[in-house]
């Protein structure tokens, strides 16, 4: 199966006053038709820069992108802004963490899906709003008809997502990018917009894409789980193996992290000391090295490479420890946590 | 919690805020209310505590800044050591201030950028007049920033020169500076990457079990406050709808909306799929909230007797106090209704 989505070698790197920050550093990863992809990370791992790129929004004068990212047979990086400009909205579509500032506050929601729609196709403008209502109505608002005529300050913020969602769907893409899509909602609101999410991937069978600093989010959805640490992606598996054996220490050191609602609540949570590189001097070898409680004297020297884990199809893990020391410290750290197996 | 023979630090009786909704530009006409904290009744016990989890609105953080007295409520009591704060004015305030201290949800927006962290975290003592001279205040202050985790000599820093998550232990330095009685931590981890997180989580548990303190933690991360508290208030539109101990309240949640919030938590662990239950539609205006129960226009099990007549909170026998006509029960009898099924 050829994939949808291909990205190989990615890497975004912006000018700045304070020098070269390379934001990602090499990463590469494919998406399937009706498979989602989960891109777990922290602040300044280089999640949301490598989603922009993809879809062609860091092109600026300070920006060196080299690499390649394949969908349809072209290279997205490499062809022109008029081109692009066809895809993104159409075939590729995005939608942001914060729903207000991506709709505009001055026109009614369903004149914005209108202009989504007419933008890519030759649709005449009752046409169109036929379509608005439609979208808007596959997305779960209410009264459609009605909330179409409104404007976004009318509407709360699920329902601001779910608008958001509708104008990404407009012109059925065939992949979708979600960038911390639930992380400005409450949990009652992101479970509805998860969920419609997955419905929605059913019905129409669209890849996506979706990005965040939840871990409990990316179970939730996501077939693969990439896990990314400076720039590059550390660890990469499917979703039941990321939780149930996941092989680098900074996966454990994420989901030591988090209070679990199945684990011994007496117990200690197990933080990552230190914090996030920065990404202009990146720690020599392997940049998880300065936060590693496992650190040997030629991690500071020696850059690991993202490595098939053996016997594990589709499991890759960038870490310099032996396979075997990496199984037995895991299996401690697990009986360590309460054994709180799921 | 009816076997506690101490008497509570901190009670909170019949609390209410209103903020009026104003029409008009000279002649200001009152035109209506926002219900923010609604008839809030809750204890809080030395040494324990105390978390208020609710979505966006329930009026959480604002029932945090009544009872430190930042703002006035419109009617209701708030006693601290049996004393009532209420009817404290002026200079009788300040041992309530020494003693009842907040934490808040913003690092970057609590800490004045123009002054040292020396000096904001010895702003306490020079308001209060205590550790004067030079010497005495700063070696207090150093002593501090060790025992929240700061270099000591990072004294004459300024705050952007540090993380979020340092710029969250400063906020914590600064609050437990008076060896208050009473914390309220008002979303204190909200604003951080998962690993910094969990840091300040273990900081907050040290920090009480060492100094004794008593807090109430505003959260609305079900999985953190779970892992932080020993009793939970769990709230809706101004009102608490379910209080308990952290055991019974999470295993056996009576209130359908605490069952809920509980089960769209996102579980950090492969395979859970599809079970979420999910609340149909938006949480109503507090300035407009339904009439009786609150929850009852999205109340999966709501009957007509809700929308008439408004539930008290009261003990249901299986280790919380709930406010509802037809509680969940335990999870075996419960059945017929989709439960969490966490």
């Amino acid at each position: 199966m050829t994939a949808l989505l291909e990205v190989s070698d990615l890497r975004v790197q912006f000018a700045t006053d304070d020098g070269v920050v390379r934001a990602v550093d090499g990463v590469s990863y494919s998406v399937h038709a009706g498979r989602t992809l989960g891109i777990v990370g922290e602040s300044g791992s280089g999640k949301s820069v490598g989603a922009l790129t993809v879809m062609g929004l860091t092109r600026a004068e300070n920006t060196t992108v080299t690499g390649s990212v394949m969908f349809g047979g072209e290279d997205l990086l490499a062809l022109p802004d008029a081109r692009l400009r066809a895809i993104r909205g159409n075939e590729i579509a995005m939608i942001f963490q914060d729903p207000l500032s991506s709709l505009h506050p001055y026109y009614r929601v369903g004149d914005q899906l209108v202009e989504a729609v007419r933008t890519h196709r030759d649709a005449t403008r009752p046409a169109a709003r036929e379509r608005a209502v439609e979208l808007l109505d596959l997305v779960g608002i209410p009264d459609a008809h009605r909330r179409a005529r409104e404007y976004p300050h009318e509407f709360s913020g699920g329902m601001r997502q779910r608008a958001m969602i509708a104008m990404a769907l407009a012109n059925d893409p065939k992949l979708l990018i979600a960038d911390e899509p639930t992380t400005a909602l409450d949990v009652t609101v992101q479970a509805q917009i998860l969920d419609l999410l997955e419905r929605l991937q059913r019905e129409l069978g669209m890849a996506i894409v979706i990005i965040t600093h939840d871990l409990g989010v990316v179970a939730e959805v996501a077939d693969d789980i990439a896990v990314m640490y400076a720039g590059r992606i550390v660890e990469r598996a499917p979703a039941a193996t990321l939780f149930d054996a996941p092989r680098h220490p900074y996966t454990w050191g994420l989901l030591g992290s988090i209070p679990r609602m199945d684990a011994n609540r007496g117990a200690p949570l197990a933080p990552i000391a230190g914090r996030p590189p920065s990404l202009i001097s990146r720690p020599s070898g392997c940049a998880f090295h300065p936060r590693c409680p496992y650190v040997q004297d030629s991690h500071t020297r020696v850059d690991p490479l993202l490595e098939p884990v053996a016997g594990e199809p589709g499991h890759d893990v960038a870490c310099l420890l032996d396979d075997s020391r990496r199984r037995a410290l895991w299996a401690e750290l697990d009986a360590v946590r309460g054994g709180a197996a799921a | 919690m009816s076997a506690t023979v101490s008497e509570p630090l901190l009670s909170v009786r019949d609390l209410v805020k209103h903020f009026p909704i104003t029409e008009g530009v000279v002649r200001r006409k009152k035109v209506g209310a926002v219900r923010a904290v609604d008839g809030v009744s809750f204890d809080v016990m030395r040494g324990e505590t105390l978390g208020i989890v609710g979505e966006t609105g329930c009026g959480k953080s604002t029932t945090a800044r009544l009872i430190a007295r930042l703002l006035e409520p419109t009617s209701g009591e708030v006693r601290f050591k049996g004393e009532d704060v209420l009817a404290l004015r002026g200079a009788a305030l300040k041992p309530l201030r020494r003693e009842v201290q907040m934490v808040f949800q913003d690092p970057y927006g609590s800490l004045n950028p123009r002054k040292t962290v020396g000096s904001i975290i010895a702003e306490p003592f020079a308001i209060h007049g205590l550790q004067t001279g030079d010497g005495a205040r700063r070696r207090s202050v150093q002593e501090l920033m060790e025992q929240v985790g700061l270099n000591p000599e990072h004294y004459n820093r300024f705050p952007h020169e540090f993380s979020g998550g340092q710029r969250q232990r400063i906020g914590v330095a600064r609050a437990v500076a008076l060896r208050p009685k009473l914390i309220i931590a008002d979303e204190p981890v909200s604003a951080l990457d998962v690993s910094i997180q969990a840091q300040i989580l273990n900081l907050l548990r040290d920090l009480q079990r060492d100094l004794g303190l008593t807090m109430i933690f505003i959260a609305h991360d079900l999985s953190v406050v779970r892992h932080m508290c020993d009793r939970v208030a769990v709230m809706y539109l101004g009102t608490v709808v379910e209080l308990g101990d952290n055991e019974p309240l999470y295993a056996r949640p009576q209130h359908p909306y605490t069952g809920a919030l509980l089960s769209a938590v996102p579980v950090v662990s492969a395979g859970r799929r599809g079970e979420r239950q999910l609340l149909a539609g938006d949480v109503p205006s507090p300035a407009d909230p339904p009439r009786a129960c609150r929850f009852h226009t999205r109340c999966p099990k709501a009957q007509e007797l809700c929308s008439r007549e408004a539930p008290p909170l009261e003990d249901k026998e299986t280790g919380t106090l709930a406010a509802c006509h037809f509680p969940l029960g335990q999870p075996a009898s419960g059945s017929a209704s989709s439960s969490s099924s966490t």
